[in-house]
């Protein structure tokens, strides 16, 4: 490449301005050129799938057949799709909310101890979200172990009889929110922690002079300062955790029964292990709207962001 | 830099504002008090791994008290690095990060630096377009690509089902938007006036990436790498779905699916191989925090 533009220097010192003209045709193609693995790695890999998903819903198991919605008006008329759905809301509205709070709370209790111990807080608190989703889930599923769960063992120094942790509809979706929980939370506290330390310390020295109590000050300053952050974040965590899979697979595989699937492990479960693709397709198609309408308002968000930079 | 001011700021305090400073003396205990208590929840599941990791099966299966070792060993570490079966997945898992790593920071800096300074018919549409194809999921589009492979089998005899080295083709469609998207960030802090200079002294389009942006923009670099690799060694659902023979698979699929047989639950070697299968991540973020963190916040906050 240093060859292709070594040319152009030469017609810079000529100055002749038809060959100007060349040069910055030549500087976009190369522009063009750099950016082209890129473009063809998304149109490949991404865009085209994207595309062939909602042709290959179209068709039957065998995919020999065109069905037009066939597979969609197949699901409607399915409990276990309209359960996949109220699972995927349930799992992803309560996982964002509760991350959303603890790593904002968290975030403040980082922020209010001295700098230096900052740090290595920060650093203690980020593990979760270092080590790779499933193999912490491994984790939880040992400590939610059936016969010999280590939570069962202290609660029952309470009296509290041994808890079915994902043995049972309710306490597995419990389990399945917590851990998601438990590993997603971190990433909002540095997000957080990283927009706190942005707002800038008079607005706290202002509100206390006018006599501002803590919650006022968290109201009525961190928040309006924040918001753009705390959207962005929760918006994205949203997509995330809507297209969850490593853990709903590795902690229930979407059992007991049909309680904990996901759209992402209930088309996995029906395109890959069931070997029916077209019904898989159709299944995590219904990721779509969802991810479209809030990848929307990040971009709306950081549009924003960065016209008032 | 506003954390420095606050600390400086505190030592004069108590003087001047004895309620304040009380007030800010029982806030920060209760900050402690409150910061234990979620360590205690955030550090739980990887300590009580290593706990495991330690125990015998007969000490596991015992009911003694599971939150502490009586017998500690390192039998669970012996058995599983002496199992040729799980270097195999060691091994695929690193030459899959390495690779991938590499594909991405070529892809990724050449097209950052080409849409953040170069730009082109579209370039402004296409940066946008990688911040959104970031936020498409693997788990839309795995299953077409599980029918794009077949048929391409089909055309040209080259089977990519159920080999590990088909990652390395697919990992990058999950790293490069985000290294990219960082990348861009970075290089379009760097003042204008740098490259201009260069290109004044002669240097090509090239010799600019090489000799200015990339040294400069470093630090991004490197939150991109850890990023990319933290991927791609994490990445679960691709082979998950596209590999199945033991040899093809890499660690933290092969852990989930090798070490769990049936419903015989081999703890200690589970917990073991988990724990060695998130070494690697939690070594670099040991050592480079700093890098990590700031590839993490990079996304929402543009550079």
């Amino acid at each position: 490449m240093a060859d292709v533009t070594a040319p152009n220097s030469a017609v810079l010192v000529q100055s002749n301005r038809s060959s100007l003209h060349k040069l910055m045709q030549r500087k976009s193609t190369i522009a063009f050129l750099m950016a082209l693995p890129l473009i063809l790695l998304i149109a490949i890999l991404v865009v085209y799938p994207a595309g062939y998903a909602i042709w290959l819903s179209m068709l039957n198991k065998s995919m020999s057949k065109f069905v037009g919605f066939g597979n969609f008006e197949f699901l409607f008329k399915r409990q276990t799709f309209w359960d996949v759905v109220f699972q995927s809301c349930l799992f992803a509205i309560t996982a964002v909310i509760f991350k959303a709070m603890i790593g904002f709370v968290v975030a403040h209790f980082v922020h209010n101890i001295p700098s230096k111990g900052q740090r290595k807080w920060r650093g203690m608190l980020l593990v979760p979200w270092v080590i790779p989703p499933a193999m912490s889930t491994l984790a939880w599923l040992w400590l939610f172990d059936p016969s010999y769960s280590a939570f069962n063992w202290i609660l029952a120094h309470f009296g509290i009889g041994p808890v079915p942790w994902l043995g049972e509809a309710g306490w597995a979706r419990f389990a399945v929110i917590l851990v998601n929980i438990w590993a997603g939370a971190p990433f909002f506290m540095i997000m957080y922690l990283a927009a706190l330390k942005s707002v800038p310390d008079q607005l706290y020295e202002a509100a206390a002079i006018d006599g501002a109590a803590w919650w006022q000050r968290i109201w009525y300053v961190t928040l309006p300062m924040m918001r753009n952050i705390i959207a962005i974040t929760a918006l994205f965590s949203l997509i995330v955790t809507f297209a969850n899979f490593d853990i709903t697979r590795v902690l229930t595989s979407g059992g007991p029964l049909t309680a904990t699937h996901l759209f992402a492990t209930w088309a996995f479960k029906v395109g890959i292990e069931s070997g029916d693709i077209p019904l898989g397709a159709t299944v995590s198609l219904f990721m779509v709207p969802i991810l479209a309408v809030a990848a929307a308002f990040i971009l709306r968000d950081i549009n924003k962001r960065g016209s008032e930079v | 830099m506003a954390d420095a001011a606050v600390t400086a700021a505190a030592p004069v305090r108590p003087a001047h504002y004895g309620s304040m400073s009380r007030d800010r003396r029982w806030a920060m205990r209760w900050s402690y008090f409150f910061l234990v208590l979620f360590a205690i929840f955030f550090l739980t599941p990887p300590l009580y791994m290593l706990l495991t990791s330690l125990k015998t099966s007969a000490e596991i299966s015992a009911a003694t008290n599971p939150w502490w070792v009586f017998a500690p060993t390192l039998e669970n570490y012996v058995a599983l690095l002496t199992k040729n079966e799980f270097l195999v997945f060691f091994r695929n898992s690193a030459l899959v990060s390495v690779c991938v790593v590499t594909v991405t920071m070529v892809i990724s800096v050449l097209a950052a630096f080409s849409l953040a300074r170069m730009k082109f018919w579209g370039s402004a549409t296409l940066a946008t377009g990688v911040f959104l194809t970031y936020l498409v999921p693997d788990t839309l589009l795995f299953i077409p690509l599980f029918k794009m492979f077949a048929w391409f089998r089909d055309l040209t005899g080259i089977e990519l089902i159920n080999h590990w080295w088909t990652m390395i083709i697919l990992y990058p469609t999950l790293s490069v938007p985000f290294a990219t998207w960082i990348m861009i960030g970075y290089f379009a802090s760097i003042p204008k006036e740098l490259d201009e200079a260069a290109l004044i002294d002669g240097a090509g389009w090239f010799q600019t990436l090489t000799k200015i942006f990339i040294p400069v923009a470093m630090p991004g670099i490197i939150a991109a790498m850890i990023f990319s690799f933290t991927v791609s060694w994490a990445q679960f659902l691709y082979p998950l779905a596209f590999t199945t023979s033991s040899s093809e698979l890499l660690l933290p699929v092969g852990i989930v699916t090798t070490l769990i047989k049936g419903d015989v639950f081999n703890w200690g070697q589970i917990m073991t191989g988990a724990l060695l299968g998130a070494a690697p991540p939690l070594i670099i973020y040991a050592f480079l925090m700093d890098y990590y963190v700031a590839g993490l916040t990079a996304g929402a906050t543009k550079g």
